[in-house]
């Protein structure tokens, strides 16, 4: 299993042919508290860089990036009734949703935990 | 999402150190460098203010006197009176009252708090304003008043339900002080403008004190465990649960007072058949506005579902139809309704409470209920 990062601070979750997705700790700091979540419809086709998903906080909104192209898979549905576990675990059951990665060859473009942490240094 | 670099054009309050210190983030607002929000968070200061008590730098907000030449401060009321639509001469000595600063079409230019501080008027404007407030006041007041702009003196709101507990600690006399009563009062031994009043729904106070003294009062205010510093975003959701205008959003030079749903500060003196009707700049405009209507009205919003509605949202009469009828000018989550909430203008047609309007939302239309304002009931001691 491998975490990769995206400079629009995402993470993508890696397990074999499926991508589970989420904003990072860093993203959910600078939102601030979150109240509001909008996930995408199961079965929708998304492309690289299109907006799939939106995280509102008290203060703005924001887009949530398909950081791959491929299908959904399957959305958090705990997370528009509970949108405060963006702040309090982003990197684990505030995941947004999965899906099917239709080309690998785009996980070459993103980051390594290491040069994330370097990104948002 | 980007940390922002110090600007060092941006004026600074004489509580910045004091913000920096206490770890907020320090955001641009109207030329000054001001705390956002702090560690705490907006949703938590918003709910401590509403169930204890917050403090506010609006030090950047203009403090103005105006001083009668003649030593008679109805004179200088009087003068007040040919720019604002309020009754001012009314204004009893130690009393506040809120007011607009209109146009000659009936526009508004700012809104403003004026006190009546016994020998001289004592107003609060704007801070993005101050500047055109004060050119305004002395082209057309000067024959009658001496503007002094207050630039020296810092000013600090405390609200919450604790507040009164709280400076009644430090000034014995605040307890006694109604909603709207203002005038110098000693706290802690510094002399202050203290008034009971605010910006926030909730009961609470705004403390005008000399910006030498000002950062000694709030670290003294702030050693109480009921009172947090708040930030200007948690100000902001406060005061819109509470249905009260943002100047240059809710209300600007292209809103008359009237549209702004703002004719309860409209004195009956000052209308048709009052004792003093008219004379103030968009008479014309606004006086039979105040007896026919406007042809549009601010009105609350309240968006089904949990998405916030932001401002400049268009606002559609159905869920179909393609002509925009309105639009957002203030909105966003209200914590303590645990729910959206916004404002806006609508035709009259539609600005019935109870009614139905939609909102385009990220290609779809989203439903919102035109709502009695304010969202969360005040808590003044009147």
């Amino acid at each position: 299993m491998t975490t990769l990062y995206t400079t629009d601070h995402e993470w993508l979750r890696i397990e074999g042919d499926v991508a589970t997705i989420g904003v990072t700790d860093y993203a959910q700091s600078q939102l601030g508290d979150v109240v509001f979540v909008e996930l995408p419809k199961v079965g929708r086709g998304l492309k690289k860089a299109e907006a799939a998903a939106v995280v509102e906080s008290v203060k703005a909104a924001s887009d949530v990036y398909a950081p791959i192209s491929g299908e959904v898979l399957e959305v958090n549905e705990a997370l528009p009734a509970d949108p405060a576990l963006v702040n309090s675990d982003a990197a684990g059951k505030a995941w947004f949703f999965k899906m099917k990665i239709a080309d690998k060859g785009e996980l070459g473009g993103l980051m390594d935990e290491a040069a994330y942490a370097e990104h948002t240094a | 999402m980007l940390a922002r670099e110090p600007d060092s054009e941006l004026k600074h309050t004489p509580l910045h150190a004091l913000h920096v210190a206490a770890g907020g983030k320090m955001v641009p607002f109207a030329g000054y460098e001001m705390p956002v929000q702090y560690a705490t968070g907006v949703l938590r200061e918003h709910l401590h203010t509403r169930s204890h008590a917050g403090l506010f730098d609006v030090s950047h907000m203009g403090q103005i006197a105006l001083r009668p030449k003649s030593g008679d401060v109805r004179d200088a009321a009087l003068a007040l009176e040919r720019l604002v639509p309020q009754d001012i001469l009314n204004v009893a000595p130690g009393r506040q009252r809120y007011a607009q600063f209109t146009n000659d079409l009936g526009g508004i230019l700012d809104d403003l708090m004026v006190a009546n501080f016994g020998n001289h008027l004592f107003l609060v404007v704007n801070a993005a304003c101050k500047a055109g407030d004060e050119a305004h006041l002395r082209a057309s007041l000067s024959d009658v008043c001496v503007i002094e702009p207050l630039a020296d003196r810092a000013l600090i709101a405390l609200q919450g339900p604790r507040a009164e507990s709280v400076l009644a600690r430090f000034c014995a006399e605040a307890p006694a002080m109604r909603f709207m009563d203002a005038g110098p009062r000693r706290v802690d031994g510094i002399d202050c403008f203290v008034s009971r009043s605010g910006y926030t729904g909730e009961d609470g106070f705004e403390i005008s004190v000399p910006a030498e003294h000002a950062e000694t009062l709030a670290k003294t205010l702030l050693a109480s465990s009921d009172v947090l510093p708040i930030g200007l975003g948690a100000r902001d959701s406060l005061r819109l649960e509470a249905g009260l205008c943002l100047y240059g959003h809710d209300i600007d030079t292209s809103t008359t007072p009237v549209e702004g749903a703002l004719d309860w500060s409209i004195q009956k003196s000052r209308r048709n058949g009052g004792v003093r009707a008219g004379g103030f700049r968009g008479a014309e405009k606004i006086l039979p506005q105040l007896e026919k209507g406007a042809p549009r009205r601010r009105v609350g919003l309240r968006p089904e579902g949990r998405a916030p509605v932001r401002e400049g949202t268009a606002l559609f009469a159905n869920s179909a139809s393609t002509e925009q009828i309105g639009a957002v000018t203030s909105g966003g989550f209200g914590p303590s309704l645990n729910a959206p909430v916004a404002m806006g203008y609508l035709p009259t047609l539609h600005a019935a409470t109870g009614g139905l309007v939609f909102a385009e939302l990220r290609g779809q239309r989203l439903p919102l209920r035109v709502a009695a304002m304010p969202f969360v009931p005040n808590t003044y001691k009147r």
